[in-house]
C-alpha cells in the first residue's frame, strides 16, 4: 500500500452522516451548479411572465403571483390566470423530456438518442391524430390517456421488435427510427382524410404547443411528475452502471433485462405525458442532458436532477421566445426549441467529424 | 461442497452457430488459469459463458457446485467478476468514479458510498498503481493505464474469481507485462483465482499456473505449462513449427516459432488429431 502517495481529492462530496445508516455521493459541481440553474430559472420565471401583451414589472410580479395586490387590479388575474399556467406547464414539460432524454441517452449509451429519435413522440401522435380523425366527437379529456397509451405502445414495439434473443440498443435505436418514419407517414396519412378544422388543430397538437394551457394540466402534469421523477433519481446507480456496457453491468450483478425493461418504460412515461399536454415537443430531451453532463460530468447521481432543470429552464426560454420573436403573434413551442435544438445537434455532429 | 467455478458439459452458441458443445473444465481455486488457442477457436466464448455472459444451450456452469442461474445476480457478482476485452467508458469519467462503481453489488439504496466502499475502492486503486491517475477522466489516458483503471475497478468489486478476456491486447509489450505482473500479484498477495483469455503463449506460460488450449471448441491440452507448450502441441493447434527452450529464469517453455507447417506434413499432423488426443502424445 502506498500510503506516503497523496490521494487526490475524489471529484464528489460524500454524504454519510454519523448518526443515519446512509451514504451518498454527489459531483463536486452539482450543488453550486444547481443554485445558478435556479437562479437562472427565478430570473427567466419571472421575466417570462412580465412579458406579455403589456409588460408588467418584474416586482409586481412578484408580488401577483403571492397574490398581493399591485397598484393594477388586472396584474393578479392576467399573472394567475393567463401566464402563470402556460408558463409553469412549460417548465414542467422541459423538466420532464429532460430527465425521459437523459434515460434514454443512459441506457442506449448514445448521446443523440431522445425519446423524439426513438418514435415514442410519433407514437403518441398517431393514436391522437386517429382518434381525432375518426371519432365522431373527439372527447379532450380522452387525449391524454390515448397519447400516454400510443406512446409506451410504441415504445413497446419497438422494444419488441429489437429483441433477438436479449435486447440490443443499437437494434433498438435503429428500429426506434425506422418506427419513427412510418409514424410520421400515418401520421401525414391520417391528417389528409381529416376534416378541415380538425386537420389544423391537429397540426398545432403535433408541433407542440402550450398556448391556452389551463391549470388542470399543470396539475396532471405534476401528478405525474411527483410520482415519475424520484423514480427517475433512484435510478442513478443503475443507469450509471449500464454506462459501462452490458457485459459489466451483467457483471456487476444487474438485472440488465429488466432494468432496461423498466428504464424504457419509464423515459416513455415521462415523454408520453409531455405529449399528452403540448403536444410533440422535440430536441429539449436531447440538449438538456448535454448541456448537463457538461455542466456535472456523466455520474447519474448529479447529472439526472440537473438535466431535469435545465430542460425547465430551456422550456421556460423557449416559451419566451415563442411568444416574442413574431410578436403580437406567437410561434408554436415546438418551432423555437427546434430553432435552438437542431443548431446544437448540427455543432456536435460537426464537433465529432473533427 | 465442490468450490470454485465449473463447466459441466456446457454447450455454447450464437444464434444457431454453435461454438462450444459439450465441454466440462472446472476452475481451481487460488490458481491462474490461461485460456489460450487459436483465432475462433471458441475461448472468449468459454469466457463469456463462466462469466454468465452467454447462457448455455445446455449443461450449466457452477459456482461452489450451485448453478449460477439459481444464485441471485447480486450476490454472484460478489462472487465473480467479469472483465470484457476493450470495455468502454462514458466519455469524462474519471479513474475513482470508475472504480467506485466496481462497488455496485456491495449498494444498497440507502448505503451507496459506505467507508468500507471508499477503503476498498483506495485498496484497488493502490495496488493497481493508479494513484496519481485517479482524478484524471479515462479518454485522456494511455491505454496501459486504462486498463490498470479497470482492472482496479474490478478489483473494486472485491470477488474471489477474476475473469479476463485478453487483458493484454491492444497494449505494447512493457504495458502488457505491467498487466501480466500485476495480475500475478493479485494472485499472490490475494489469493485471487484468475481466469484469462490470453493470445501469447508465452506469456500464458510465463504467468500461469495451468494452460488449457482450445481448438474447435474442443480442450486439446490441459496441464501445467512445461507439460502443455510443446513443439507438437503448436504445430497441430496454430499450424506452425517451432523450438521451445526453457527460461532460465523461471523455468516456463518458451515457444520460438520458425516457420508454418506446409501443406504437406498437415495432412499427417491431422492425422494425429484425429486418432488420439494430443495429451496422450505430450
Amino acid at each position: 500500500m502506498a500510503e506516503n502517495q497523496p490521494f487526490p481529492r475524489p471529484n464528489w462530496i460524500t454524504i454519510r452522516p454519523r448518526l443515519l445508516p446512509i451514504s451518498w455521493r454527489l459531483d463536486r459541481r452539482t450543488p453550486a451548479i444547481l443554485g445558478v440553474l435556479f437562479i437562472a430559472l427565478a430570473i427567466s420565471l419571472v421575466m417570462s411572465v412580465s412579458y406579455g401583451e403589456y409588460n408588467i414589472a418584474p416586482l409586481d410580479v412578484v408580488r401577483a403571483v403571492f397574490g398581493v395586490e399591485t397598484n393594477d387590479p388586472n396584474h393578479i388575474l392576467v399573472v394567475r390566470s393567463f401566464r402563470l399556467p402556460r408558463i409553469l406547464l412549460s417548465l414542467l414539460i422541459g423538466a420532464s423530456l429532460g430527465a425521459s432524454g437523459a434515460i434514454m441517452q443512459g441506457i442506449t449509451r448514445n448521446d443523440l438518442a431522445d425519446p423524439g429519435i426513438l418514435g415514442i413522440n410519433t407514437g403518441a401522435g398517431v393514436v391522437v391524430v386517429a382518434y381525432v380523425t375518426f371519432a365522431a366527437f373527439p372527447v379532450n379529456s380522452l387525449i391524454p390517456w390515448l397519447a400516454f397509451a400510443g406512446a409506451l405502445a410504441t415504445s413497446a414495439l419497438i422494444y419488441g421488435l429489437s429483441w433477438k434473443a436479449g435486447s440490443s440498443t443499437l437494434r433498438l435505436i435503429l428500429i426506434g427510427v425506422g418506427v419513427a418514419s412510418l409514424g410520421g407517414a400515418a401520421i401525414s396519412f391520417l391528417i389528409t382524410r381529416m376534416q378541415i378544422d380538425r386537420a389544423q388543430q391537429a397540426y398545432v397538437w403535433l408541433t407542440g404547443s402550450v398556448y391556452g394551457s389551463t391549470w388542470e394540466e399543470v396539475q396532471l402534469m405534476l401528478t405525474w411528475l411527483v410520482v415519475l421523477l424520484p423514480i427517475t433519481f433512484l435510478s442513478a446507480r443503475q443507469l450509471n452502471t449500464m454506462g459501462l456496457g452490458d457485459e459489466l453491468t451483467i457483471g456487476l450483478g444487474l438485472r440488465l433485462e429488466v432494468q432496461r425493461f423498466v428504464l424504457i418504460a419509464l423515459s416513455s412515461a415521462l415523454a408520453a405525458i409531455t405529449v399528452t399536454v403540448a403536444g410533440t415537443i422535440g430536441f429539449i430531451g436531447f440538449v438538456a442532458p448535454h448541456i448537463a453532463r457538461r455542466l456535472v460530468g456523466p455520474s447519474h447521481e448529479g447529472l439526472l436532477i440537473t438535466t431535469t432543470v435545465v430542460g425547465g429552464l430551456l422550456m421556460v426560454i423557449s416559451d419566451l421566445l415563442a411568444r416574442w420573436v413574431i410578436a403580437p403573434s406567437e410561434l408554436p413551442i415546438g418551432v423555437t426549441t427546434a430553432i435552438i435544438g437542431a443548431p446544437y445537434f448540427a455543432y456536435l455532429l460537426y464537433q465529432r467529424g473533427r | 461442497m465442490e468450490s470454485g467455478l465449473k463447466a459441466a458439459g456446457i454447450s455454447l452458441a450464437y444464434d444457431q452457430n454453435t461454438i462450444i458443445e459439450n465441454l466440462s473444465t472446472s476452475i481451481k481455486s487460488g490458481q491462474i488459469t490461461a485460456l489460450v488457442g487459436p483465432n475462433g477457436c471458441g475461448k472468449s466464448t468459454l469466457l463469456r459463458g463462466l462469466a454468465r455472459l452467454l447462457r448455455p444451450k445446455n449443461g450449466e456452469v457452477l459456482l461452489d457446485g450451485k448453478a449460477i442461474q439459481t444464485i441471485p445476480t447480486k450476490e454472484l457478482a460478489k462472487q465473480v467478476g467479469v472483465l470484457p476485452q476493450a470495455p468502454v467508458a462514458p466519455e469524462g469519467l474519471t479513474v475513482y468514479e470508475l472504480v467506485a462503481q466496481g462497488r455496485y453489488p456491495h449498494q444498497g439504496f440507502f448505503q451507496q458510498w459506505t467507508a468500507e466502499d471508499e477503503e476498498v475502492c483506495r485498496e484497488a486503486i493502490a495496488i493497481t498503481n493508479t494513484i496519481e491517475l485517479a482524478d484524471r477522466p479515462l479518454d485522456t489516458l494511455s491505454g496501459g493505464q486504462r486498463q490498470r483503471a479497470w482492472i482496479a475497478m474490478s478489483l473494486a468489486q472485491k470477488t474471489p474469481i477474476l475473469l479476463l478476456d485478453e487483458p493484454t491486447t491492444y497494449l505494447d509489450i512493457g504495458f502488457q507485462l505491467e498487466v501480466m505482473e500485476l495480475i500475478e500479484k493479485l494472485n499472490q498477495e490475494r489469493q485471487m483465482t484468475i481466469l484469462l483469455v490470453l493470445h501469447d503463449l508465452n506469456q500464458a506460460a510465463r504467468y500461469s499456473d495451468r494452460m488449457i488450449v482450445l481448438e474447435s471448441g474442443q480442450i486439446v491440452a490441459d496441464g501445467r505449462p512445461v507439460d502443455v507448450l510443446t513443439a507438437e502441441l503448436v504445430a497441430n493447434v496454430f499450424q506452425v513449427q517451432s523450438n521451445i527452450l526453457i527460461d532460465p529464469d523461471n523455468g516456463a517453455p518458451v515457444c520460438l516459432p520458425f516457420a508454418t507447417v506446409k501443406q504437406a506434413d498437415e495432412k499427417s499432423k491431422k492425422l494425429i488429431i484425429e486418432n488420439g488426443n494430443v495429451k496422450e502424445m505430450v
